[in-house]
């Protein structure tokens, strides 16, 4: 058992600081990217579902679900907690194709999608990405050591690897 | 906008209904082609949140074997075929006289099997859906994914997350000989469904 484990759902983000690890299990076409501030250890954690905010219809606006809103929210979160926005750095999974057909419809490339979403959005904050495991077929479940900023990613097909 | 999380009793029982016409017809074709009699569960109709669906399949990292169909046409929505493995190798076992060696690696003869039971399910669920509610409802190619139960089922949920954090299921459990082979038949009509599948029906609609 991992002490001070933070599980994060679908549509939701989470920060931490010191010994804990950021978790988020059944990642399909959605991403999780993980923010780290390895001077503070301080990080955050995002499981994202969709690109922009800007399709969101009706009620009140879940920040932690869209690309364009969770980054900067992370940032914000981790930065109340001491992190430094210049110091962060990013890893990130997902974003998978899980169902094989119909590739040229919008809905099902959903996955390539968030990860392009994901990827602007880093980049309009200027946070480096440094490791990333996206696309393919696949599911992934992705946990991330503060104490080390180890993202481990684990998948049926594919098993452990580190990021 | 059409409050398609607030139904009525009447308007969830007739989504009871939809579940049963459909996954009736499914585990009828299932039955056939088992020469096996099917018991079906009543549907379940509920709103839930996201977190929770995947618990319905076994937790969000539960490798589940799963049939997925895209709808388009008057009502969009999407259809999963949902089985454990054990389910899946025993529908082989039952249907295809395949003997499953290792239920990790499938190989190609097992899958190819998989799909096409899957669908002839998935596709018979559809066929009913569009004849009782005589809507046009046409089918993506359905396809097959094994993998963890919320990688698989977050699919099917893109269309309601534009909405909320939440999406309607509706939910028929299917069984053969007590629980030997067990499985989901999900339908997950699109939000603005609900309207047209209502109209279609005749049922009222709330304001």
């Amino acid at each position: 058992m991992i002490e001070n484990l933070v599980k994060i759902g679908i549509a939701d983000l989470n920060v931490v600081a010191g010994s804990g690890v950021l978790r988020t299990s059944g990642l399909g076409s959605c991403v999780g990217v993980s923010l780290y501030d390895s001077n503070s250890q301080i990080a955050g954690m995002a499981h994202i579902m969709l690109p922009s905010s800007e399709i969101a219809r009706g009620g009140a606006l879940n920040l932690a679900k869209y690309a364009d809103t969770a980054i900067p929210e992370l940032v914000e979160q981790m930065s109340k907690l001491g992190a430094s926005n210049k110091r962060l750095t990013a890893k990130m999974a997902g974003g998978a194709q899980m169902f094989a057909y119909c590739a040229n419809s919008d809905t099902m490339r959903i996955g390539a999608r968030n990860v392009e979403a994901t990827k602007n959005q880093l980049n309009k904050l200027s946070i480096p990405i440094l490791a990333e495991d996206t696309g393919g077929n696949f599911g992934r479940t992705i946990e991330f050591y503060c104490e080390s900023g180890v993202l481990l990613v684990r998948s049926v097909q594919q098993g452990d690897k580190e990021l | 906008m059409f409050p398609y999380n607030k139904f009525a009793e009447f308007q969830m029982d007739v989504l009871k209904e939809v579940g049963n016409i459909g996954a009736g017809n499914a585990a009828t074709s299932l039955s056939k082609m088992m020469n096996k009699v099917i018991d079906m569960q009543v549907p379940k109709v509920e709103m839930l949140d996201f977190e929770e669906i995947p618990e319905k399949l076994g937790g969000s990292e539960n490798v589940v074997i799963a049939v997925f169909l895209r709808f388009e046409g008057e009502a969009p929505g999407n259809i999963f075929f949902v089985l454990q493995k054990e389910s899946a190798n025993r529908l082989l076992k039952n249907l295809a006289g395949i003997e499953v060696q290792d239920a990790n690696v499938y190989t190609e003869m097992e899958l190819s099997a998989l799909n096409e039971i899957g669908n002839i399910l998935a596709g018979s669920y559809l066929t009913s859906l569009a004849d009782f509610t005589s809507l046009n409802l046409t089918p993506s190619v359905p396809s097959l994914a094994i993998d963890m139960a919320g990688a698989v089922i977050s699919y099917g949920l893109i269309q309601f997350g534009q909405m909320g954090d939440q999406a309607l299921l509706i939910d028929t459990v299917f069984m053969e000989g007590q629980d030997a082979v067990e499985g989901h038949f999900l339908l997950i009509p699109d939000p603005e469904s609900f309207h047209t599948i209502f109209r279609a029906l005749g049922v009222p609609l709330n304001d």
